[in-house]
Protein backbone atom coordinates (compact mmCIF):
# COMPACT_ATOMS: atom_id res chain seq x y z
CA UNK A 1 0.00 0.00 0.00
CA UNK A 2 1.75 3.10 -1.34
CA UNK A 3 2.49 5.98 1.59
CA UNK A 4 0.39 9.50 1.84
CA UNK A 5 2.75 11.92 1.03
CA UNK A 6 2.59 16.02 2.68
CA UNK A 7 4.79 18.27 1.22
CA UNK A 8 6.55 21.34 3.27
CA UNK A 9 7.13 24.65 2.43
CA UNK A 10 11.02 24.85 2.72
CA UNK A 11 10.71 27.29 6.05
CA UNK A 12 8.98 24.68 7.73
CA UNK A 13 11.61 21.81 6.91
CA UNK A 14 14.08 22.88 9.63
CA UNK A 15 11.15 21.61 11.98
CA UNK A 16 11.29 18.53 10.29
CA UNK A 17 14.60 17.66 10.71
CA UNK A 18 14.94 19.36 7.24
CA UNK A 19 13.00 16.91 5.44
CA UNK A 20 10.59 18.57 2.47
CA UNK A 21 8.47 15.47 2.52
CA UNK A 22 6.39 13.72 5.41
CA UNK A 23 5.07 10.20 4.38
CA UNK A 24 2.44 8.10 6.50
CA UNK A 25 1.75 4.84 5.89
CA UNK A 26 -2.02 4.06 5.19
CA UNK A 27 -4.06 1.28 4.77
CA UNK A 28 -6.64 3.24 3.84
CA UNK A 29 -8.20 6.70 3.32
CA UNK A 30 -7.95 9.06 6.54
CA UNK A 31 -8.90 12.60 7.22
CA UNK A 32 -6.49 15.58 7.58
CA UNK A 33 -6.23 15.83 10.91
CA UNK A 34 -5.15 12.33 10.97
CA UNK A 35 -3.11 12.61 8.85
CA UNK A 36 -1.05 15.65 10.32
CA UNK A 37 -1.29 14.12 13.53
CA UNK A 38 0.98 11.14 12.24
CA UNK A 39 3.20 12.89 10.67
CA UNK A 40 3.86 15.61 13.01
CA UNK A 41 3.80 13.04 15.74
CA UNK A 42 7.77 13.79 15.99
CA UNK A 43 7.81 17.19 15.22
CA UNK A 44 5.91 19.03 18.40
CA UNK A 45 7.30 22.62 17.07
CA UNK A 46 5.87 21.96 13.70
CA UNK A 47 3.13 20.80 14.55
CA UNK A 48 2.26 24.12 16.89
CA UNK A 49 2.93 26.46 13.40
CA UNK A 50 0.30 24.21 11.50
CA UNK A 51 -2.44 23.91 14.14
CA UNK A 52 -3.22 26.19 17.08
CA UNK A 53 -3.86 24.03 20.46
CA UNK A 54 -7.94 23.44 19.49
CA UNK A 55 -6.49 21.72 16.59
CA UNK A 56 -7.88 24.58 14.24
CA UNK A 57 -5.38 24.97 11.37
CA UNK A 58 -3.61 28.35 11.40
CA UNK A 59 -6.08 31.08 9.72
CA UNK A 60 -2.89 31.38 7.09
CA UNK A 61 -1.58 27.66 6.85
CA UNK A 62 -3.03 26.38 3.58
CA UNK A 63 -3.66 22.31 2.91
CA UNK A 64 -4.15 21.28 -0.66
CA UNK A 65 -5.22 17.70 -1.42
CA UNK A 66 -5.49 17.42 -5.22
CA UNK A 67 -5.15 21.14 -5.86
CA UNK A 68 -7.77 21.96 -3.17
CA UNK A 69 -7.94 23.99 -0.42
CA UNK A 70 -9.32 21.78 2.07
CA UNK A 71 -11.25 24.66 3.35
CA UNK A 72 -13.42 24.32 0.47
CA UNK A 73 -13.48 20.44 1.19
CA UNK A 74 -14.78 18.94 4.14
CA UNK A 75 -11.84 21.29 6.31
CA UNK A 76 -9.76 18.60 8.23
CA UNK A 77 -12.10 16.04 8.10
CA UNK A 78 -11.18 15.41 4.39
CA UNK A 79 -10.20 12.14 3.35
CA UNK A 80 -6.88 11.34 1.47
CA UNK A 81 -6.14 8.01 0.10
CA UNK A 82 -3.15 6.46 0.20
CA UNK A 83 -1.01 7.52 -2.88
CA UNK A 84 -2.37 10.74 -2.75
CA UNK A 85 0.16 13.85 -1.95
CA UNK A 86 -0.58 17.14 0.68
CA UNK A 87 0.87 19.73 0.06
CA UNK A 88 1.14 22.68 2.46
CA UNK A 89 1.80 26.18 1.60
CA UNK A 90 1.65 29.24 3.97
CA UNK A 91 -0.87 31.82 1.85
CA UNK A 92 0.30 35.46 0.33
CA UNK A 93 -0.85 37.42 3.31
CA UNK A 94 1.20 40.23 5.39
CA UNK A 95 2.22 43.64 4.21
CA UNK B 1 20.80 46.16 40.18
CA UNK B 2 22.18 49.94 41.04
CA UNK B 3 25.08 51.14 40.76
CA UNK B 4 27.74 53.57 38.85
CA UNK B 5 26.23 53.85 35.19
CA UNK B 6 30.27 52.81 34.20
CA UNK B 7 30.43 49.36 36.18
CA UNK B 8 27.40 48.24 33.92
CA UNK B 9 26.36 47.16 30.79
CA UNK B 10 22.46 47.68 29.68
CA UNK B 11 20.61 45.71 27.51
CA UNK B 12 17.88 47.33 25.25
CA UNK B 13 15.36 45.31 23.19
CA UNK B 14 13.08 46.45 21.03
CA UNK B 15 10.42 44.19 19.74
CA UNK B 16 8.73 45.16 16.14
CA UNK B 17 6.37 44.37 14.02
CA UNK B 18 8.89 42.22 11.77
CA UNK B 19 11.35 41.18 14.31
CA UNK B 20 13.47 41.71 17.09
CA UNK B 21 16.60 44.08 17.61
CA UNK B 22 19.08 43.95 20.58
CA UNK B 23 21.69 46.12 21.77
CA UNK B 24 24.23 46.67 24.50
CA UNK B 25 26.17 49.65 25.75
CA UNK B 26 28.01 50.34 28.84
CA UNK B 27 27.63 54.28 28.53
CA UNK B 28 23.71 53.70 27.35
CA UNK B 29 25.02 56.00 24.70
CA UNK B 30 26.86 53.85 22.62
CA UNK B 31 24.92 51.07 21.25
CA UNK B 32 25.58 47.76 19.85
CA UNK B 33 22.83 46.28 18.09
CA UNK B 34 21.77 42.45 16.86
CA UNK B 35 19.12 41.63 14.55
CA UNK B 36 16.43 41.27 13.41
CA UNK B 37 16.06 38.07 15.21
CA UNK B 38 12.79 36.56 14.32
CA UNK B 39 12.74 38.56 11.07
CA UNK B 40 9.19 38.82 9.67
CA UNK B 41 7.57 37.69 13.06
CA UNK B 42 5.62 40.44 15.03
CA UNK B 43 7.51 40.83 18.43
CA UNK B 44 4.63 42.04 20.97
CA UNK B 45 6.50 41.26 24.30
CA UNK B 46 9.61 41.46 25.67
CA UNK B 47 10.56 41.10 29.15
CA UNK B 48 14.42 41.08 30.38
CA UNK B 49 14.96 38.95 33.59
CA UNK B 50 17.97 39.51 35.25
CA UNK B 51 17.34 37.77 38.95
CA UNK B 52 19.92 35.40 40.05
CA UNK B 53 22.97 36.42 38.01
CA UNK B 54 21.37 35.47 34.75
CA UNK B 55 20.16 37.69 31.99
CA UNK B 56 17.54 35.76 30.21
CA UNK B 57 15.40 37.37 27.46
CA UNK B 58 11.94 36.19 26.70
CA UNK B 59 9.87 37.19 24.05
CA UNK B 60 6.28 36.65 22.92
CA UNK B 61 6.61 36.10 18.90
CA UNK B 62 4.18 36.26 16.98
CA UNK B 63 4.22 34.97 13.19
CA UNK B 64 1.27 35.66 11.04
CA UNK B 65 1.48 32.15 9.51
CA UNK B 66 3.11 29.94 12.17
CA UNK B 67 1.16 31.95 15.23
CA UNK B 68 2.62 32.77 19.23
CA UNK B 69 5.28 31.15 20.62
CA UNK B 70 7.51 32.47 23.39
CA UNK B 71 11.45 31.82 23.01
CA UNK B 72 14.12 32.99 24.85
CA UNK B 73 17.71 33.25 24.79
CA UNK B 74 19.97 33.09 27.90
CA UNK B 75 23.15 34.42 25.73
CA UNK B 76 21.60 37.97 24.53
CA UNK B 77 20.69 36.91 21.41
CA UNK B 78 22.71 34.22 20.20
CA UNK B 79 20.68 31.35 20.47
CA UNK B 80 17.15 31.32 21.21
CA UNK B 81 15.39 28.27 22.89
CA UNK B 82 11.29 27.12 22.41
CA UNK B 83 10.11 24.18 24.41
CA UNK B 84 9.02 21.34 22.32
CA UNK B 85 5.27 21.54 23.63
CA UNK B 86 4.93 25.46 23.61
CA UNK B 87 5.78 27.99 26.44
CA UNK B 88 2.45 28.82 26.68
CA UNK B 89 -0.92 26.80 25.61
CA UNK B 90 -5.22 27.26 26.79
CA UNK B 91 -5.82 24.14 28.61
CA UNK B 92 -8.15 21.74 25.71
CA UNK B 93 -11.07 22.44 28.23
CA UNK B 94 -11.12 25.71 27.39
CA UNK B 95 -11.47 25.57 23.54
CA UNK B 96 -9.66 28.58 23.61
CA UNK B 97 -6.18 29.60 21.45
CA UNK B 98 -3.23 32.15 22.08
CA UNK B 99 -3.47 34.64 19.73
CA UNK B 100 -1.07 36.69 21.31
CA UNK B 101 1.10 36.94 24.25
CA UNK B 102 0.82 40.86 25.32
CA UNK B 103 3.02 41.05 28.29
CA UNK B 104 6.05 39.28 30.07
CA UNK B 105 6.76 40.16 33.19
CA UNK B 106 9.42 38.96 35.07
CA UNK B 107 8.27 38.82 39.45
CA UNK B 108 10.34 40.26 41.88
CA UNK B 109 13.83 39.02 43.64
CA UNK B 110 12.29 37.30 46.40
CA UNK B 111 10.02 34.79 43.76
CA UNK B 112 12.60 33.80 41.93
CA UNK B 113 11.73 31.96 38.41
CA UNK B 114 8.27 33.71 38.56
CA UNK B 115 7.26 35.18 35.25
CA UNK B 116 3.85 36.48 34.09
CA UNK B 117 2.45 36.89 31.24
CA UNK B 118 -0.69 38.61 30.01
CA UNK B 119 -1.95 37.35 26.62
CA UNK B 120 -4.86 37.69 23.96
CA UNK B 121 -7.67 36.65 24.66
CA UNK B 122 -7.49 37.84 28.07
CA UNK B 123 -5.76 35.99 29.82
CA UNK B 124 -2.94 36.18 32.30
CA UNK B 125 -0.43 33.23 33.09
CA UNK B 126 2.26 32.41 35.28
CA UNK B 127 5.38 30.38 34.93
CA UNK B 128 7.53 29.34 37.78
CA UNK B 129 10.48 27.89 35.76
CA UNK B 130 11.82 31.10 34.57
CA UNK B 131 9.06 31.11 31.70
CA UNK B 132 9.82 28.00 29.52
CA UNK B 133 6.05 26.88 30.73
CA UNK B 134 3.36 29.43 32.06
CA UNK B 135 -0.23 27.67 33.80
CA UNK B 136 -3.37 29.41 33.05
CA UNK B 137 -4.86 31.72 35.87
CA UNK B 138 -7.91 29.87 36.18
CA UNK B 139 -9.24 32.45 38.34
CA UNK B 140 -9.11 35.39 35.86
CA UNK B 141 -10.29 33.19 33.45
CA UNK B 142 -13.27 31.30 34.75
CA UNK B 143 -14.48 35.18 35.77
CA UNK B 144 -18.18 36.06 35.69
CA UNK B 145 -17.55 39.34 33.71
CA UNK B 146 -15.13 37.70 31.14
CA UNK B 147 -18.78 37.83 28.66
CA UNK B 148 -19.12 41.59 29.08
CA UNK B 149 -14.70 42.36 28.63
CA UNK B 150 -14.42 43.80 25.47
CA UNK B 151 -12.05 44.21 22.40
CA UNK B 152 -9.46 47.22 21.78
CA UNK B 153 -8.53 48.23 18.33
CA UNK B 154 -5.69 46.24 19.00
CA UNK B 155 -7.65 42.88 20.47
CA UNK B 156 -8.64 41.76 23.46
CA UNK B 157 -5.68 40.82 26.34
CA UNK B 158 -4.32 41.58 29.28
CA UNK B 159 -1.45 44.06 28.27
CA UNK B 160 -0.56 45.15 32.12
CA UNK B 161 0.45 43.04 35.03
CA UNK B 162 2.14 44.88 38.18
CA UNK B 163 2.85 42.25 41.29
CA UNK B 164 3.63 43.35 44.80
CA UNK B 165 6.70 42.44 45.44
CA UNK B 166 6.93 41.66 49.28
CA UNK B 167 2.46 40.47 49.54
CA UNK B 168 0.03 38.83 47.39
CA UNK B 169 -1.61 41.50 45.56
CA UNK B 170 -1.80 41.50 41.82
CA UNK B 171 -3.24 44.34 39.33
CA UNK B 172 -4.07 43.19 36.08
CA UNK B 173 -5.68 45.88 33.62
CA UNK B 174 -6.95 44.62 30.49
CA UNK B 175 -8.29 46.51 26.51
CA UNK B 176 -11.30 46.66 27.71
CA UNK B 177 -12.12 45.64 31.34
CA UNK B 178 -10.55 47.90 32.88
CA UNK B 179 -8.03 46.91 36.50
CA UNK B 180 -8.37 43.88 38.65
CA UNK B 181 -7.15 43.38 41.41
CA UNK B 182 -6.52 39.74 43.38
CA UNK B 183 -4.90 39.95 47.16
CA UNK B 184 -4.77 36.36 47.12
CA UNK B 185 -1.92 35.57 45.02
CA UNK B 186 -4.28 35.22 41.58
CA UNK B 187 -6.82 33.35 43.05
CA UNK B 188 -9.45 35.69 43.10
CA UNK B 189 -10.70 39.10 41.22
CA UNK B 190 -11.89 42.17 41.62
CA UNK B 191 -12.76 45.03 39.24
CA UNK B 192 -10.92 48.55 40.73
CA UNK B 193 -12.26 51.15 38.77
CA UNK B 194 -13.90 53.61 41.17
CA UNK B 195 -13.20 56.75 39.84
CA UNK B 196 -12.14 56.27 36.34
CA UNK B 197 -14.01 57.32 33.63
CA UNK B 198 -15.35 54.85 30.53
CA UNK B 199 -17.11 58.52 28.65
CA UNK B 200 -17.73 55.99 26.11
CA UNK B 201 -20.16 53.95 28.07
CA UNK B 202 -23.95 54.54 28.39
CA UNK B 203 -23.01 54.29 31.59
CA UNK B 204 -19.68 56.82 32.00
CA UNK B 205 -18.52 55.49 35.57
CA UNK B 206 -19.14 51.35 35.31
CA UNK B 207 -17.84 48.87 37.59
CA UNK B 208 -15.63 48.02 35.25
CA UNK B 209 -15.25 47.98 30.86
CA UNK B 210 -12.69 50.77 30.81
CA UNK B 211 -10.25 51.12 28.52
CA UNK B 212 -7.23 51.28 30.69
CA UNK B 213 -4.14 51.63 28.69
CA UNK B 214 -1.46 51.20 31.04
CA UNK B 215 -0.41 50.93 34.89
CA UNK B 216 2.56 51.11 36.74
CA UNK B 217 3.27 50.72 40.82
CA UNK B 218 4.99 53.45 42.52
CA UNK B 219 8.03 51.29 43.57
CA UNK B 220 8.39 53.59 47.28
CA UNK B 221 4.83 53.61 48.34
CA UNK B 222 2.79 50.55 49.06
CA UNK B 223 -0.51 50.98 47.23
CA UNK B 224 -0.05 53.55 45.00
CA UNK B 225 -0.40 52.86 41.79
CA UNK B 226 -0.44 55.28 37.99
CA UNK B 227 -2.77 54.19 35.15
CA UNK B 228 -2.82 55.90 31.62
CA UNK B 229 -6.40 55.38 30.09
CA UNK B 230 -8.31 56.12 27.01
CA UNK B 231 -8.41 59.29 27.74
CA UNK B 232 -7.35 60.22 31.60
CA UNK B 233 -4.11 59.68 33.83
CA UNK B 234 -5.09 58.46 37.41
CA UNK B 235 -3.18 57.78 40.40
CA UNK B 236 -4.57 55.52 43.29
CA UNK B 237 -3.49 55.39 46.80
CA UNK B 238 -5.65 52.63 48.69
CA UNK B 239 -4.66 49.61 46.28
CA UNK B 240 -6.55 50.85 43.38
CA UNK B 241 -9.85 51.05 45.96
CA UNK B 242 -10.05 54.98 43.90
CA UNK B 243 -8.74 56.72 41.37
CA UNK B 244 -8.19 60.17 40.92
CA UNK B 245 -7.48 62.28 38.14
CA UNK B 246 -3.70 63.78 37.55
CA UNK B 247 -4.12 64.93 34.31
CA UNK B 248 -4.13 68.49 34.58
CA UNK B 249 -0.93 69.77 33.81
CA UNK B 250 -0.33 67.28 30.78
CA UNK B 251 -1.36 68.67 27.21
CA UNK B 252 -3.38 65.65 26.61
CA UNK B 253 -4.70 62.95 28.65
CA UNK B 254 -4.52 60.31 26.05
CA UNK B 255 -1.45 58.15 25.56
CA UNK B 256 -0.63 54.58 25.95
CA UNK B 257 2.95 54.69 28.30
CA UNK B 258 3.08 54.46 32.33
CA UNK B 259 6.49 54.41 33.47
CA UNK B 260 7.59 54.65 37.15
CA UNK B 261 11.29 55.02 38.27
CA UNK B 262 12.55 51.88 39.92
CA UNK B 263 13.33 53.73 43.56
CA UNK B 264 11.79 57.16 44.26
CA UNK B 265 8.67 57.97 44.95
CA UNK B 266 6.43 59.97 42.91
CA UNK B 267 7.86 59.67 39.66
CA UNK B 268 6.48 58.95 36.54
CA UNK B 269 6.25 59.03 32.89
CA UNK B 270 3.91 59.77 30.15
CA UNK B 271 3.94 59.95 26.41
CA UNK B 272 1.07 62.28 25.75
CA UNK B 273 -0.86 62.19 22.46
CA UNK B 274 -3.46 64.52 21.45
CA UNK B 275 -7.12 62.82 20.89
CA UNK B 276 -9.13 60.12 20.62
CA UNK B 277 -9.58 60.96 17.12
CA UNK B 278 -5.95 62.94 16.56
CA UNK B 279 -2.90 60.27 17.73
CA UNK B 280 -0.49 62.20 16.98
CA UNK B 281 1.68 64.30 19.46
CA UNK B 282 -0.01 67.17 20.53
CA UNK B 283 1.27 69.81 17.70
CA UNK B 284 2.65 67.03 15.97
CA UNK B 285 5.65 67.66 18.54
CA UNK B 286 7.02 64.70 20.65
CA UNK B 287 7.51 65.21 23.79
CA UNK B 288 7.50 62.68 26.87
CA UNK B 289 6.40 64.45 30.39
CA UNK B 290 7.37 63.31 34.04
CA UNK B 291 5.90 63.98 37.42
CA UNK B 292 8.31 64.40 40.37
CA UNK B 293 5.14 64.69 42.52
CA UNK B 294 2.65 61.73 41.82
CA UNK B 295 0.97 63.72 39.08
CA UNK B 296 0.32 67.37 40.81
CA UNK B 297 2.87 69.01 38.41
CA UNK B 298 4.26 67.84 34.88
CA UNK B 299 7.07 68.57 33.28
CA UNK B 300 7.60 68.78 29.73
CA UNK B 301 10.85 66.67 28.14
CA UNK B 302 11.71 66.99 24.97
CA UNK B 303 15.86 67.68 24.56
CA UNK B 304 17.08 65.53 21.60
CA UNK B 305 13.47 64.31 20.20
CA UNK B 306 12.83 65.63 16.62
CA UNK B 307 10.92 68.76 16.36
CA UNK B 308 8.23 67.15 14.19
CA UNK B 309 6.51 63.79 15.13
CA UNK B 310 3.65 62.04 13.72
CA UNK B 311 3.65 58.80 14.75
CA UNK B 312 1.87 57.28 17.88
CA UNK B 313 4.02 55.66 20.99
CA UNK B 314 2.37 52.20 21.93
CA UNK B 315 2.03 51.14 25.40
CA UNK B 316 4.48 48.61 25.93
CA UNK B 317 7.41 50.94 23.53
CA UNK B 318 8.40 52.21 26.41
CA UNK B 319 11.25 51.34 29.37
CA UNK B 320 12.96 52.51 32.20
CA UNK B 321 16.05 50.86 33.42
CA UNK B 322 17.33 50.66 36.71
CA UNK B 323 20.37 52.65 36.99
CA UNK B 324 21.10 55.68 38.61
CA UNK B 325 19.68 58.11 37.55
CA UNK B 326 17.45 55.97 35.72
CA UNK B 327 17.88 55.80 31.89
CA UNK B 328 14.06 55.93 29.99
CA UNK B 329 13.76 54.58 26.76
CA UNK B 330 10.68 54.32 24.08
CA UNK B 331 9.96 53.75 20.61
CA UNK B 332 7.52 54.79 17.87
CA UNK B 333 5.63 53.47 15.34
CA UNK B 334 7.94 55.14 12.99
CA UNK B 335 10.18 52.95 13.92
CA UNK B 336 12.86 55.37 16.01
CA UNK B 337 13.90 54.45 19.70
CA UNK B 338 15.13 57.10 21.87
CA UNK B 339 17.18 57.10 24.87
CA UNK B 340 17.91 58.74 27.65
CA UNK B 341 20.40 58.39 30.42
CA UNK B 342 19.29 61.14 32.73
CA UNK B 343 16.25 60.49 33.31
CA UNK B 344 14.64 61.77 30.35
CA UNK B 345 16.39 65.30 30.42
CA UNK B 346 17.93 64.80 27.49
CA UNK B 347 17.01 62.20 24.47
CA UNK B 348 19.22 60.78 21.79
CA UNK B 349 17.76 58.44 18.90
CA UNK B 350 19.59 54.93 19.32
CA UNK B 351 18.27 53.73 16.48
CA UNK B 352 15.81 54.86 13.06
CA UNK B 353 14.02 53.42 10.73
CA UNK B 354 12.74 50.04 12.42
CA UNK B 355 8.78 48.14 11.76
CA UNK B 356 6.49 49.90 13.78
CA UNK B 357 8.28 49.46 17.54
CA UNK B 358 5.74 47.14 19.63
CA UNK B 359 7.91 47.00 22.96
CA UNK B 360 11.14 48.29 24.13
CA UNK B 361 12.50 46.65 27.42
CA UNK B 362 15.89 47.80 29.01
CA UNK B 363 17.75 46.19 31.45
CA UNK B 364 20.99 46.49 33.94
CA UNK B 365 23.24 43.83 33.92
CA UNK B 366 26.52 42.78 35.74
CA UNK B 367 29.39 44.24 33.41
CA UNK B 368 31.87 42.37 31.31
Amino acid sequence: MPDITVVLPSVLQPLAGGQSVLTAPADGPVTVGQLLDSVTAGFAVLARRLRDETGALRRFVNVYVDGDEVRRLQGLDTEVSPGQEVLVIQSVAGG
Amino acid sequence: MVGMATAENFVLAIGTKKGLWLATSQDRREWSFTGPHFLMAEIPSVGIDTRGGRTRIMVGVRSEHWGPTVAHSDDLGATWSEPEQGAIRFPENTGAAVERVWQIYPDAESRPGVVWAGAEPISVWKSTDGGEHFELNRGLWDHPHRSDWGAGYGGAAAHSIVVDPAGDTVHVAMSTGGVYRSLDGGTSWEPRNKGISAYFMPDPNPEFGQCVHKIAADSAVEGRLYAQNHHGVYRTDDNADTWTSIADGLPADLGFVMLTHPRREGTAWVVPLKADGERIPPDGELAVHRTDDAGSSWKRLSNGLPGKEYNSVLRDAASVDTAEPAGVYFGTRGGSVYASADEGETFSEVIAHLPDVLCVRAAVVAGA
